[in-house]
């Protein structure tokens, strides 16, 4: 029996997201990433003998925001507690961070994989601050520590164990990296560490009711490692059982390079944190206005979103996901549609030559130099059959590129690339490519009907494309009668 | 200069030209030079004084409300520029790159500051016999301890080596020292002053107090360093009043006193009653006197020592030899323990070792419940206690310490005997209140200064520098 057929695996992530403010948790330094090493650090940063910290409103609004997005409960009385330890990344010795009171709690987040749609329960969603970074690398001898990060906000967003597989891990990860990027609360980039995650993977038997003992893998820093780090540690669980051997449990780092882990420490030497309530930061209670503000200020979300293209465009479920993607693409998609109601040829748009132009340029839309009012006039030019779609698709849209300022209608005027749809115009081109293929015309008429596109292929050879086709496919029938 | 009686005195013979910042400062210096065996100042800004005081004397009008006051800083108060250690060896070598809020407030009100005095090592003790720079002596018995942990605060105070001084106060640490010295000392109420650049020993209980000669000086330092801070979330937005303007004439006031706390075993018979002497003569000018039950008196100490020992451990974490201060010579860097077990071990002294063990224990699983949240339940009935009994008085009177100033060494060996001595200080700490020790008597058989101390609910400062004021201005001070 397969291994997978024997065993359940139950995973749990922690994602800790660092929030999108100018300044740190409880200072103002800032937060941008890649300064120079121990540039951004006040006394306060530093713990300088009598430095206080000082909380930053706008963390605790994109915590909510994060929050509410996630339909978690929003606690009202919030204060930080003290996470005590010793490291050199950690200037105060202790951490600032919620603990028994996480500003958000429960919630879910909603992922789709090729098993179905799953709501992943989430436990809580605390605030914290980021510790330092030690770097091995830069000096022979000694660990260095760049303490810009340290302070950062960071919110803690912790799953229940509801997880069944690293695909669902992936979506999870995946989903909630859109949302951060959606609520602009998280850039998202796990590369440059301002998401991060850790899974809990236990296995057990199918069918069992405990859970096994768990493993905290660490270090994934990626969403494709994620998956990779679980596909291996899950592998290896039971691998263990199987071979009669006990878990157990243990902190484990994932080695990318080789895509296994490695245990860094057993959980039996826990460390006591000896949290108590920061004397230093007074509670803080969130009014019932600062939230239904926040709630406000929420935008469209990605679900929303696809139910609204695909119930009310009535475009298909494949559009409505890729252009949910980023919040930016559905926004631009959403302004081309203030301009027309042609919502499939809209989607067209974006998912042609607007994501092509994208990918090429390497470039977000914002630096896109097409409106979308000129995109919808564009579709409108289309649809009043002025334009072919394949010349506006490359011609114009070339030319709009060249000419963002410009009407698209004058511009294919101007350009010469109105369709003809004329038959005065269409009758003279038609007579001469039927007379050009005299041989074909008697071969059709004797019954080989597929060789009207070529007829057609030729009009438009003739015409550079600017013949309307369904016209000429008129014209064409009439006289091949 | 004249010898120093006010500050609204000296400002007026800066007026009439009588003498000069320069002078003054002149003459400090000269009197901390011959008094330097006290050991009440670790550094001494004598060309930075001397300087700040010739502009000073440049200026066409007087700067602010501190023109040309000459002020002492207690060794755990930031001051840009300047080397701050909390008479500890673990800040070997650091210097603040930041001013407290407190320093700001005093510098742009055109004080001159003179120096950072002696304490006990993070402001933990209550003789200042704990300092890397060692013992302080108290200036009226130089055989005897002047209190701490704001010794040198107070024998700087006592014997005229600046006008008026900052200290801190955790547990009694402006009030007793004050008290052993025959001045003057308050501690505001929690939150009046920005604790911004005051190295924490215990954040909730922590305050920066004064330490001075006269009431109207006490307010006028507590009307510049008081008031709302951008950078201390725990500072309180109410109004500063003005403190010396509004100074009241005298009263009718509602005293209360504990019958517990002045027959208590630990309290010297003389101190008791001299303090009952003072109720009734008060009683006699018009007050309201009144015995109040208080049965909580034996559980503020223990509540107190679990509670700021557990802020001080982690307040204390930041010390460890990594980013600043000293690192031990002989710790192995690339073992991690072993490296902050070294400098932690030898860069703190025994007093604060001992707390910060006290304050890891009480916060750790297992006995957390037991201490931990207990004091924590104490310190909340204690405060409602309080503020009930502040419905219906003006003051609590209470003894500032159970005995005069101790003999040097006599309580180093008895730790708990030492935490004991704080039993009439810790309330208005563990509570926020404000409170303050009044120099109004000698000891009749040893001739040592002792005090009166008074309680006020929050924020009602002005009703204790008013009465206080009324009080003293008819003793005679030294």
């Amino acid at each position: 029996m397969e291994w997978s057929e024997k065993y359940e695996i139950v995973i749990g992530l922690e994602v800790h997201a660092q929030l999108l403010t100018e300044s740190k948790l409880f200072c103002g330094d800032s937060i941008a990433f890649g300064a120079e090493p121990n540039t951004h650090v006040s006394p306060v940063t530093l713990a300088h003998p009598g430095s206080l910290p000082k909380m930053n409103r706008k963390a605790i609004e994109y915590a909510v925001k994060l929050g509410l997005a996630c339909h978690c409960e929003i606690e009202q009385k919030n204060y930080f507690a003290r996470k005590n330890y010793f490291y050199p990344d950690l200037p105060k010795g202790y951490q600032i961070s919620q603990h028994t009171t996480p500003i958000c709690k429960n919630g879910h987040v909603t992922v789709k994989t090729a098993a179905g749609t799953k709501d992943i329960r989430l436990n809580r969603i605390h605030m914290e601050e980021d510790a330092g970074k030690s770097l091995h690398d830069v000096d022979a001898d000694n660990t260095a520590v760049d303490y810009n990060r340290a302070g950062t906000p960071l919110v803690e967003i912790v799953t229940e164990p509801d997880l069944r597989s690293s695909e669902e891990a992936f979506a999870y990860v995946t989903e909630l990296r859109k949302l951060v990027r959606y609520l602009e609360v998280c850039d998202g980039n796990m590369e440059e560490g301002s998401m991060r995650c850790d899974a809990n993977v236990s296995v057990r038997l199918k069918g069992a009711e405990k859970l096994g003992t768990k493993v905290e893998v660490k270090n994934l820093n990626s969403i494709r490692n994620v998956k990779r780090a679980i596909d291996f540690e899950a592998e290896r669980l039971m691998g263990l059982l199987e071979a009669g051997e006990t878990i157990r449990q243990q902190t484990r780092s994932f080695d990318a390079g080789n895509g296994t882990t490695f245990a860094i420490r057993d959980k039996e030497d826990a460390e006591d944190y000896r949290y108590f309530p920061d004397p230093d930061l007074p509670p803080f209670d969130l009014e019932d206005a600062f939230i239904e503000a926040i709630h406000q200020s929420i935008p469209a979300l990605p679900a929303e979103r696809i139910k609204k293209y695909t119930a009310g465009y009535q475009l298909p479920e494949y559009d409505a996901h890729v252009i949910t993607e980023e919040r930016d693409h559905a926004d631009y998609f959403e302004s081309i549609l203030q301009h027309t109601k042609n919502y499939k040829a809209a989607a067209n748009w974006m998912l042609g030559p607007v994501k092509s132009w994208l990918n090429e340029n390497n470039s977000p839309i914002q630096a896109f130099p097409v409106t979308p009012a000129q995109i919808a006039a564009v579709i409108e030019c289309v649809d009043a059959g002025k334009v072919s779609f394949s010349i506006a698709s490359t011609r114009l849209f070339q030319l709009l590129l060249q000419h963002p300022e410009a009407q698209p209608l004058a511009l294919a005027e101007k350009n010469n690339l109105i369709q003809q749809s004329d038959a005065a115009d269409l009758e003279p081109v038609i007579d001469a490519v039927l007379e050009k293929l005299a041989p074909k015309v008697t071969e059709y008429k004797k019954g080989k009907k597929g060789l009207l596109a070529l007829f057609v292929g030729e009009v438009m050879k003739q015409t550079k494309g600017k013949a309307d086709p369904k016209k000429t496919n008129e014209i064409l029938l009439k006289k091949l009668q | 200069m004249q010898d120093f009686i006010s500050i609204a005195r000296y400002q007026a013979q800066l007026q009439n030209g009588e003498t000069s910042c320069k002078a003054a400062v002149e003459a400090y210096l000269k009197k901390i030079e011959e008094n330097k065996h006290l050991n009440a100042f670790i550094e001494v800004y004598a060309d930075e004084a001397l300087q700040r005081a010739a502009a000073l004397d440049a200026l066409p009008a007087p700067q602010g409300k501190l023109h040309g006051v000459v002020v002492a800083l207690k060794d755990v108060i930031c001051h840009k520029g300047h080397a701050v250690s909390a008479a500890s060896r673990i800040l070997e070598g650091f210097t603040s790159v930041f001013s407290a809020t407190a320093v700001e407030r005093l510098l742009a009100e055109g004080a001159i500051i003179i120096g950072r005095v002696n304490c006990d090592e993070f402001a933990m003790g209550s003789t200042n016999e704990n300092s890397v720079y060692g013992k302080v002596l108290n200036a009226a018995d130089e055989s005897r301890i002047p209190g701490g942990s704001s010794g040198g605060s107070a024998v700087a105070v006592q014997a005229g080596l600046c006008m008026v001084s900052l200290g801190s106060d955790t547990g009694g640490s402006v009030r007793q020292p004050a008290d052993f010295c025959g001045i003057i000392g308050l501690k505001p109420t929690y939150g009046r002053v920005s604790r911004y650049g005051l190295i924490a020993y215990a954040s909730s209980f922590d305050q920066i107090g004064i330490i001075a000669k006269t009431i109207p000086d006490t307010a006028l330092v507590l009307e510049v360093i008081s008031g709302a801070d951008e950078y201390d979330s725990t500072v309180s937005q109410q109004p500063v009043p003005a403190y010396v303007q509004d100074l009241e004439e005298d009263r009718s006031y509602k005293i209360a006193y504990f019958p517990e706390a002045l027959e208590h075993e630990s309290l010297d018979p003389e101190i008791g009653k001299a303090i009952k002497n003072q109720l009734s003569s008060w009683e006699a000018a018009g007050h309201t006197i009144t015995p109040v039950h208080f049965d909580l008196l034996d559980y503020i100490v223990p509540t107190y020592y679990v509670l700021t020992t557990a802020e001080a451990s982690s307040n204390l974490s930041r010390f460890d030899g990594v980013k600043y201060g000293y690192r031990s010579a002989g710790s192995d860097l690339s073992e991690l323990d072993d490296f902050y077990k070294k400098n932690r071990s030898e860069g703190f002294g025994k007093e604060v070792k001992r707390r910060i063990l006290l304050g890891n224990f009480v916060l750790s699983s297992g006995y957390y419940d037991a201490y931990f949240t207990q004091a924590q339940k104490v310190r909340r009935i204690l405060t409602n206690n309080l503020q009930l009994i502040f419905k219906e008085f003006d003051f609590i009177c209470l003894p500032t310490s159970p005995a005069v100033a101790f003999k040097i060494g006599e309580k180093a060996q008895d730790p708990i005997a030492m935490y004991i001595a704080d039993i009439y200080t810790v309330m208005a700490n563990l509570s926020g209140i404000p409170a303050i020790s009044l120099p109004l008597f000698t000891h009749p058989t040893n001739g040592m200064p002792f005090g009166v101390q008074l309680m006020a609910a929050p924020f009602k400062e002005l009703s204790l520098l008013s009465f206080s004021n009324n009080n003293l201005s008819t003793a005679s001070l030294s």
